[in-house]
């Protein structure tokens, strides 16, 4: 039987076969753009798919039907129509903003958001940066996505563009403890930073059923540090529209607005991804032990359907819990960090340390 | 193998926003009015100066946070090898966390994570 949940081999006698017609070099480049390519279009798509998602649960969630004239009966070519529509938008430049870190800052967002998309395990052997220090190097990507978000309110000459990237950077840096240790606590139960490891070591059961009370909160608190740093409501006061209009890109027009609302977009379905990864078993099948026939059945159905299942289940949560939460206000959401979040997520750990030297993991 | 792929990452990103902005650039009409290049704002003409001044709050937040990602650096490969060093590992993460939130504590009492 064709083992499909394993890509490793296919991919193997891929560059074999690719080697085998033209010079290695050739290969390596043929390889790389198509890696680049399958990015950029993997990308495209799951934007689309997920801003007509969140269309669709808030017009669910606020009893309307949502977009429904584009594209036959559901608006299903809304997405698409709106992607043109920003692609044909002038684009403005400003008058005494700073030109050189006004045009950086897009990049440096994309940049975090694609490094820690590609390190996401959509099978086995089917990611596209595997290495040793795996969830480590997503934690370290990650944060670059804050320095393009300060940069972007601080060139853009607005008093409101400013006040908005100072209140999210630091809510970001402050939420980025909270899932740096939760990602520690999963870290202490799986006993590897490679993610490949952290999911091969779930094939006996799901971290969260295996660290049982504290991979439960870890996951819980990783939830809503995980919905701080994806700047989404009830901590999207970096763009609180009441107040400053669209907080740090405010400024940005056409397309270059568009960039900051992609990678806002994909920064969702990666902090989902990356749960998935931590706590529900990243491509993994659901396994219940003792219900022989029912997990044969679960066997059949591919990983990578498993990943995106999951993963959309878990941006299904953060969108409900987007539209169902009033905003905070930033005092508050800084003294839930530092003074519940913070001192809690520190507890965890050690409950997971204690857990895991005694041995009462499963 | 890994270095060449997270070159093409790299590229990838760059050339996704070099692409998107070179074909908005073509198809995007342009028209030149000197208003354009005041700042949006809320959409009333602004007030002054835009390069304000902004809380030091923040600021303190900020030297916090360092501190405390450090520590997450740090304990990072003591993560990977609590099972092989066993209760030695609880009693030198006790003894981390302890001086840490000590720091975390006074600076809580001090009120540096209070919002005046």
């Amino acid at each position: 039987m064709f083992d499909y949940y394993n890509l490793t081999p296919l991919l193997r006698s891929i560059h074999a076969f690719m080697c085998g017609i033209m010079p290695e070099w050739l290969a390596m480049t043929i390889e790389g753009i198509a890696v680049g390519l399958f990015i950029m279009i993997m990308y495209a798509i799951l934007a689309i798919i997920l801003i007509y998602m969140e269309r669709k649960v808030c017009a669910t969630f606020q009893c309307r039907i949502g977009p429904n004239r584009v594209g036959g009966k559901g608006g299903l070519l809304q997405v698409p129509a709106d992607v043109i529509k920003i692609l044909t938008k002038e684009i403005i430049y400003l008058k005494d903003n700073d030109k050189f870190l006004y045009g950086l800052a897009p990049f440096l967002v994309i940049t975090a958001s694609i490094l820690t998309f590609s390190c996401l395990p959509w099978n086995k052997g089917g990611e596209i940066l595997h290495m040793d220090i795996g969830i480590f190097f997503v934690l370290a990507a990650s944060s670059i996505g804050v320095l393009g978000i300060l940069l972007a309110g601080w060139s853009s000459n607005s008093k409101y563009t400013l006040i908005g990237a100072v209140r999210s950077g630091a809510m970001i840096i402050s939420y980025e403890l909270s899932i740096g240790i939760s990602v520690l606590t999963m870290v202490i139960l799986s006993g590897a930073m490679d993610i490949q490891a952290i999911v091969s070591n779930q094939s006996d059961g799901w971290n969260i059923f295996k660290g049982h009370i504290p991979a439960l909160m870890a996951f819980i608190i990783y939830l809503i540090a995980g919905n701080a740093e994806a700047n989404r409501a009830p901590f999207d006061l970096a763009e609180a529209e009441q107040e400053l209009t669209a907080g740090y890109h405010t400024e940005y027009s056409g397309m270059h607005f568009g960039f900051f609302y992609l990678a806002e977009y994909l920064n969702l379905f990666i902090t989902a991804g990356i749960a998935v990864t931590l706590f529900l078993g990243g491509w993994m099948p659901l396994h219940i032990s003792g219900l022989d026939a029912f997990n044969a059945i679960m066997d059949y159905i591919p990983g990578v359907i498993w990943f995106v299942g999951k993963t959309f289940f878990i941006v299904f949560i953060l969108m409900w819990i987007r539209w169902t939460f009033p905003r905070l206000r930033i005092d508050q959401v800084l003294i839930l960090e530092w003074k519940y979040l913070m001192p809690l997520s520190l507890f965890v750990l050690l409950l997971m340390t204690v857990c895991k030297v005694f041995g009462w993991v499963f | 193998m890994f270095f060449i792929f997270l070159i093409v990452v790299i590229l990838t990103a760059v050339a996704l926003v070099v692409a998107a902005m070179t074909i908005a650039r073509l198809v995007a009409p342009r028209s030149f009015n000197p208003q354009k290049g005041e700042p949006y704002e809320c959409g009333i003409p602004t007030r002054g100066d835009s390069w304000v001044q902004f809380r030091a709050g923040y600021y303190l937040f900020a030297i916090l946070f360092l501190m405390f990602d450090i520590e997450t650096v740090f304990l990072f490969p003591w993560a990977v090898v609590v099972a092989e060093v066993g209760p030695y590992a609880l009693v030198s993460i006790t003894v981390f966390l302890l001086i840490l939130v000590l720091g975390l504590a006074y600076a809580w009492k001090k009120g540096a994570l209070e919002w005046k």
